[in-house]
């Protein structure tokens, strides 16, 4: 399956949830904020949230701005 | 604020804590965490100001690359500062209204934001029609909502009436550092508010946020007037100093503007009399 995650084609052999997603990608423990479909999915929803083929994903963080 | 409470706030002859959103604050300065040389000079610039109250962007997590690289929250932490995620680079009310839900799960539920919609590039000029509909979504939603808008006194009544927590007209284009083209709005806008009215964008070097201040406006925000000064924690300084003084002038009512000299020494008992 695929999803786009921030923006780029990601391919998965197996549908993983947030959390798993998460911890792939080496941002385990940090301070992000996940959105699927432009809907946010609290934190304490990660583990219990499988991602789905065609999901939309972002992962955002907190950056220098004015 | 009315008339009435103007009046007496000015006789307390000291300044009093500010408030917003139900938050109180006692530093009149609020800056960006954007453009600095690395997040050591961010973190010091931002102290040397004394800002009690911090903007940040929200942005995509870089991905499969320096997963360990320091992040801003790490060198100014919400346990210290009050935090201010603002919607900088959304052209749209929608695109505004998800970074600051975004924003929110990031921060544990935290609801103070700063909107800002804006018009194009190149002017960066606030698109007043979808500020609008963002902050009414937002505030809706149960966001405390400081909004960047531009210096008109009628949008920024409206936006005070869709229950925001305080209007940000800009003094001048984001970044431009040209200070308050339209002192004369801003006057207006501050005499007619009921929430607390910052400005926000524009300001260059520290006479611009004294004057800001000495207008009458609440507090100012500023970012690139530190960041891009050549030597940004002294100009934090500065601006900590000049936004203090420009508030002490207001409450002390400057003297008034006249066509002709008066001499401060008496005329009397002159040697040449």
């Amino acid at each position: 399956m695929q999803i786009q995650l921030n923006g780029d084609a990601r391919a998965f052999e197996s549908e993983p949830t947030i959390g798993e997603l998460i911890v792939s990608l080496g941002l385990a423990g940090r301070r992000i904020a996940v959105e699927v479909n432009e809907e946010i999915v609290p934190r304490s929803q990660h583990d219990a949230t499988r991602l789905a083929d065609g999901d939309r994903v972002e992962i955002v963080h907190a950056i220098g701005g004015g | 604020m009315s008339a009435l409470h103007k009046e007496l706030r000015r006789e307390l002859l000291v300044d009093q804590p500010w408030q917003v959103a139900g938050r109180e604050f006692t530093s009149r300065l609020l800056v960006g965490t954007g453009k600095y040389k690395d997040f050591d000079e961010t973190a010091t610039a931002i102290a040397a100001s004394g800002a009690e109250i911090v903007t940040f962007a929200v942005r995509r997590t870089n991905l499969g690359q320096n997963v360990d690289e320091p992040n801003l929250l790490d060198a100014v932490s919400p346990e210290r500062y009050t935090l201010l995620p603002n919607t900088a680079g959304c052209y749209t009310a929608k695109d505004a209204v998800r970074t600051c839900k975004l924003a929110r799960e990031l921060l544990d539920g935290h609801n103070l934001v700063k909107l800002e919609v804006l018009g194009d590039d190149n002017t960066l000029y606030p698109n007043v029609v979808e500020t609008l509909k963002a902050a009414d979504e937002l505030v809706r939603d149960g966001f405390d909502v400081m909004v960047y808008t531009s210096d008109d006194p009628i949008v920024a009544k409206e936006l005070e009436k869709l229950g925001c927590s305080a209007v940000m007209p800009l003094g001048s284009l984001i970044g431009s550092g040209h200070g308050l083209m339209n002192p004369h709005n801003l006057g207006l806008i501050i005499e007619h508010a009921e929430v607390p009215i910052l400005v926000d964008a524009g300001i260059g070097t520290a006479s611009d946020a004294a004057l800001a201040m000495e207008l009458g406006c609440d507090a100012v925000l500023m970012n690139s007037a530190i960041a891009h000064a050549r030597q940004p924690v002294l100009m934090a300084g500065a601006m900590k100093k000049a936004v203090e003084a420009g508030r002490e002038a207001f409450l002390a009512e400057r003297m008034p503007r006249r066509q002709r000299a008066e001499a401060s020494s008496p005329f009397a008992g002159r040697i040449n009399g």
